[in-house]
């Protein structure tokens, strides 16, 4: 009987699932060339048409190409996180995925679990190649005290924004929509967060916004323990709370407004029939 | 097993709309046993995907009782897991990822369950080895619904929920659907379909409902129905008859059918009897020719079809809501 059988485990169902999302996100190219190629190419490209300059900031003076490579590696764990949750998760909605899975005695949290899980995996594969590139090409350093910091921020981090996926993904009302809306809080908030052109001097309104915003508070918290002539030791405690308040915020929308099924009519899918 | 599997109560479902709650399910009973195949049937907007989908616990419901295998499908958390690892579901706007193959599909589905079936088994009682390793996305609708099927039966349910499993299938792919329903049938699921095909119905059921406006107008078996709703037509030829004109033999008809409701028409030498009481036809007129000295031969009784039972259903319930 099927009484007497035991449950599957739920780590294995958890691999299972993250190793499913894994093996998705390689199957759609386009993904993959917004997560990881675009990053990759604008970094060689601002770093090939920018000149040989010294920023400072809190800690001493940084190369620019060094600085640009850790910003854009940032960026590049937000794309896997949150850009990709946002943009995939209503997808699936619409594709009737998650009802599918609804149906089965998979744990809600596991499966919500391999998604973000998976995000977090690809956030950090695609952040330690961009930061492979710039130890190679740029001049990035990984001091070995500087590690556990890095990681811990990473963690943290990747987790937040993968949250903050979640919640763009419940609330969105289509498929179609999500992807404009994703972009729409994702550019203009790196263009004010150090990512592509360091702000000197900017206007002290859009700085204090810019250190509201998660973004900027993540660059400023990978940044440091990558200084390249003081890394810091200890984690950017006060930045990372900026970012996990957020992801914590994230957290309760997603779970209060999470959607198993597409709105009705307001899919961008055409249905086989209207439900009654 | 034996016992009610399903169980609904008073089921009451409502709808918000801008002209305010819509009643979509009102009043509903419903009784299910162990190993029994129930057609739900009914028009656009009769209420069936509201019932069923309360019963599968993917709809909140308004008021009412419903028990699944002993298990309120509102449950949450283990209990409700309980009851997911027992039934399948094949939903009408479900899906699989288009990036990925059957039987990669399968595998991980199978992952979630306590007991599963082998995925080899699934794939050949479903009929898919022949593109059981091609990207789900290359797939005809029908190969889709058929992999639906499959990732119902999965996890070996008990309660099999069916929400028009064959929309969209070519003949021989209903055909095929069909006999793979009747084998589960076999292994003893309970299965609970809604379906717009009335065949469908008559060839898996045992029992059906039609549902109308939120409400069961009818319950039975394909044959109950037929017998009890729908009218047959009885055509027998009438020889020897002597002095007689077919108006005598009509006016012989009619006092020997007193009584019971029929219509009658010629056709040739063959007289035709629209009735719903056929044995009672047969009785009387067999009697009435006998003494009358007529010789009724080659005589047919053709049952009305289950959808000429449910149009008529639909035209007679319309019939009396106009009034209101």
């Amino acid at each position: 009987m099927t009484e007497s059988q035991a449950w599957p485990q739920a780590i294995r169902l958890l691999l299972l699932q993250t190793s499913h999302q894994l093996r998705l996100f390689l199957r759609v190219p386009v993904a993959v060339f917004f997560t990881v190629a675009l990053p990759f190419v604008v970094l060689l490209i601002i770093n090939a048409t920018s000149s040989e300059r010294v920023l400072s900031d809190t800690n001493g003076e940084w190369p620019i190409d060094a600085f640009v490579c850790v910003a854009i590696s940032a960026f590049t764990a937000v794309s896997a996180t949150f850009t990709n949750l946002a943009n995939m998760v209503p997808i699936r909605r619409e594709e009737g995925v998650l009802q599918r899975w609804r149906s089965t005695p998979l744990p809600v949290w596991v499966l919500v679990g391999g998604h973000v899980l998976s995000a977090v995996v690809i956030a950090v594969l695609s952040t330690v190649f961009m930061l492979g590139v710039g130890v190679a090409l740029y001049g990035v350093r990984i001091a070995l005290t500087a590690v556990p910091a890095l990681v811990l921020t990473m963690l943290v981090a990747t987790v937040s924004f993968a949250a903050m996926g979640m919640a763009v993904a419940a609330v969105v009302p289509t498929a179609s929509a999500a992807s404009g809306i994703a972009n729409a809080i994702i550019l203009p908030m790196a263009l004010i967060s150090n990512v592509f052109i360091p702000m000197e001097d900017p206007p002290s309104v859009i700085d204090a916004v810019a250190n509201l915003l998660p973004l900027r508070p993540f660059v400023d918290a990978l940044q440091a323990p990558l200084h390249p002539m003081n890394p810091a030791a200890a984690p950017r405690w006060g930045s990372l709370g900026v970012v996990a308040l957020w992801g914590l915020v994230s957290f309760v929308i997603a779970v209060r407004q999470f959607r198993w099924n597409a709105a009705p009519g307001g899919s961008t899918r055409r249905r086989r029939s209207r439900p009654q | 097993m034996t016992g009610p599997v399903i169980k609904v109560r008073d089921l009451v479902v409502e709808y918000r709309s801008p002209t305010g709650p819509l009643r979509a399910v009102d009043g509903l009973d419903l009784t299910i046993s162990a190993g029994e195949v129930y057609a739900l049937l009914g028009e656009n907007g009769a209420g069936k995907t509201s019932t069923v989908e309360v019963i599968e616990g993917h709809r909140p419901r308004h008021s009412g009782d419903v028990e699944v295998l002993g298990i309120d499908p509102a449950a949450s958390g283990a209990v409700r897991r309980e009851l997911r690892d027992q039934i399948g579901i094949v939903l009408q706007t479900s899906g699989v990822e288009p990036e990925i193959t059957p039987r990669e599909a399968l595998n991980l589905f199978s992952s979630t369950y306590r007991a599963p079936r082998s995925v080899r088994e699934v794939i050949e009682l479903t009929d898919l080895r022949d593109f059981a390793d091609q990207r789900i996305g290359t797939l005809s609708g029908g190969q889709r619904r058929r992999l639906d099927l499959a990732v119902a039966v999965i996890g070996r349910p008990k309660v099999l929920f069916l929400d028009e499993p064959t929309t969209g299938f070519d003949p021989s792919a209903r055909r095929k659907a069909w006999d793979l329903i009747s084998n589960l049938r076999v292994d003893g699921t309970t299965i609970l379909l809604t379906t717009h095909y009335l065949d469908e119905a008559e060839y898996l059921a045992d029992r059906v409902g039609v549902m109308s406006k939120g409400r069961m107008l009818v319950e039975g078996t394909p044959g109950d129905l037929q017998q009890a709703h729908g009218q047959s037509v009885m055509s027998v030829k009438i020889s020897e008859t002597g002095s007689m004109g077919q108006q005598d033999i009509e006016h012989g008809v009619a006092l020997a059918l007193h009584a019971i409701p029929h219509h009658v028409t010629w056709i040739g030498q063959r007289l035709e009897i629209t009735t719903s009481d056929t044995t009672g036809v047969l009785e009387r007129l067999a009697s009435w020719a006998a003494s009358a000295g007529l010789v009724l031969s080659d005589w047919s009784i053709e049952r009305p079809s289950l959808e000429q039972v449910f149009l008529d259903l639909n035209t007679n319930d319309d019939r009396g809501d106009s009034g209101d």
